[in-house]
């Protein structure tokens, strides 16, 4: 178990901001509602793994967070500020221009399954681009600043390499450093390991983890279970477009929750991962 | 029957003179197509539906008719609305407008190319969408464009022959009014190859050395 004080009630009792407000989010693509009113809260310094089978939505709820789809009813508020929406004179809703948008996204980073890093940069480069060309920093303040992030994620060495040169594992890193590099306050990770060979996963699991005990605000949409319940502080469980379920990690896996579809989840997904119970060693 | 080259070196200064009108009209034709098609390719990447459709149409248009054509709208038509151009004027004018298809379908190829997801990194950073097409799509474009616009401007080297229609005194026009008069067709013709020839050459050549140039990052 990874312990963070934060994950620990606020020693002066305050309850912890939200840093994300979802409220009854509605998402369709067509006439496929994907998301059917979501609400969730998440919490300052707060880990929370978003788990479901494929097609559930939970891709959709994280980019929805960064505002990367257009969410057709409910709210979603960035640290109290409404995403992607303002109000006409009418108070009718109208999409926000990209200078509102941009402000209210400012806090939000996010990393990718694909890790989308831009082939024809260095690692360096990736990292320092949006310092240098959104930020206005000076090439070499953000040259030294984008080393001191990939330094933090175990990838200084390569910081001349081109994402060709690099493994899966130390691209996703460069990405995870890349969003790190813009200081934001949330953290939002869709499928960070799914595309990675198994004996890369790891080192990226240990970059978020060290990002977790520092504080970060997070929210992990994984197929990672042994990341899901080992660092999350809550994990939700969502299937075709709702929340079925969530809790700590402990109530969720250990079969607390009476969901039967979450129950089936879990079946499917320990079958799929049998060999462990056979030779009796643990996943973590 | 005698081959006789001297006929090219009694007229040398008017076929320098030639090649460099040719030179002009190809360099500006070009620079101006491109700079319209990638203003075109631009607009249809964030453009609204009629800006599309409009764009969509003129390409059309352009693509399906031939450059003799065009030129003779151009040069012939455009007095009766008022246009009246110099044959070089009008002939650059005319070989932009014609590149600018071609060049547009290009770049929209190009912009087409790349992934989304390098955008969505891109605007979840915070980078302005001219930031995106500037500093993340062109790059990364030219990679994959370069050897199609190359080819282009191949083709656009060759179709400055055209502008001798229009009086443009380039180097198919001075060539081919040497053979007129001194019957020495063989000879002017055989030059005339080699001019052209010279030309795409020296294209290919700078088209492959920036190939190498704009795909240094790629590992293969």
């Amino acid at each position: 178990m990874v312990s963070r004080p934060a994950s620990t009630p606020d020693p002066s009792g305050q309850p912890r901001p939200a840093m994300i407000q979802l409220r009854n989010l509605v998402k369709r693509f067509g006439a496929n509602e994907v998301l059917k009113g979501i609400d969730l809260d998440i919490l300052k310094s707060e880990v929370v793994c978003v788990i479901g089978p494929s097609g559930s939505g939970k891709s959709t709820l994280l980019r929805c967070m960064a505002f990367l789809e257009a969410y057709d009813e409910g709210d979603v508020f960035v640290e109290g500020l409404l995403l992607g929406y303002a109000q006409d004179r009418e108070g009718r809703r109208v999409r926000a221009g990209d200078p509102e948008l941009n402000r209210v996204r400012r806090n939000v980073g996010m990393v990718f399954q694909q890790f989308n890093l831009w082939p024809h940069m260095t690692a360096l480069g990736n990292v320092t681009e949006a310092l240098r060309r959104v930020r206005r920093m000076p090439r070499p303040r953000a040259d030294e600043l984008g080393l001191a992030v990939l330094e933090k994620v175990g990838m200084a060495h390569k910081a001349r390499s081109y994402p060709a040169q690099l493994s899966g594992g130390e691209q996703q890193r460069a990405a995870i450093a890349r969003a790190l590099a813009m200081e934001p306050h949330i953290m939002l990770f869709d499928e960070p390991t799914s595309s990675l060979d198994p004996e890369l996963v790891g080192e990226v699991l240990q970059v978020m983890k060290q990002l977790a005990r520092d504080g970060m605000t997070m929210v992990v949409v994984s197929h990672e279970m042994g990341f899901a319940a080992h660092v999350a502080d809550r994990v939700v469980f969502i299937d075709q477009g709702r929340i079925v379920a969530q809790g700590p990690p402990e109530e969720i896996f250990q079969g607390q929750q009476q969901a039967p579809r979450l129950q089936q989840f879990l079946k499917d997904y320990l079958e799929r991962n049998a060999f462990w119970t056979r030779t009796g060693e643990d996943p973590g | 029957m005698m081959v006789d080259f001297s006929v090219l070196t009694h007229n040398a200064g008017a076929i320098a003179g030639g090649f460099a009108v040719t030179l002009e009209t190809w360099l500006a034709g070009t620079c101006l197509g491109m700079a319209a098609g990638l203003a075109m390719a631009l607009l249809l990447l964030g453009g609204g539906r009629w800006t599309n459709r409009a764009i969509r149409l003129y390409i059309e248009v352009i693509r399906g008719t031939p450059f003799l054509v065009q030129l003779f709208f151009l040069y012939y038509g455009g007095p009766s609305i008022g246009l009246d151009l110099e044959p070089v004027t009008a002939g650059i004018l005319g070989l932009g407008l014609y590149g600018s298809a071609y060049f547009a379908e290009v770049f929209r190829a190009g912009f087409g190319s790349i992934p989304k997801g390098h955008l969505e990194a891109g605007t979840c950073l915070g980078l302005t969408r001219w930031q995106m097409v500037r500093r993340i799509m062109l790059p990364q474009m030219l990679v994959i464009i370069v050897p199609s616009l190359c080819n282009t401007i191949i083709v656009l080297s060759k179709e400055t022959a055209v502008l001798s229609v229009i009086t443009v005194p380039e180097l198919t026009g001075i060539l081919t009014g040497i053979g007129s008069l001194s019957f020495a067709f063989l000879e002017v013709l055989v030059a005339l190859c080699a001019g052209y020839l010279m030309l795409v050459e020296l294209t290919a050549a700078l088209g492959r050395w920036a190939e190498g140039k704009v795909g240094r990052y790629m590992i293969r």
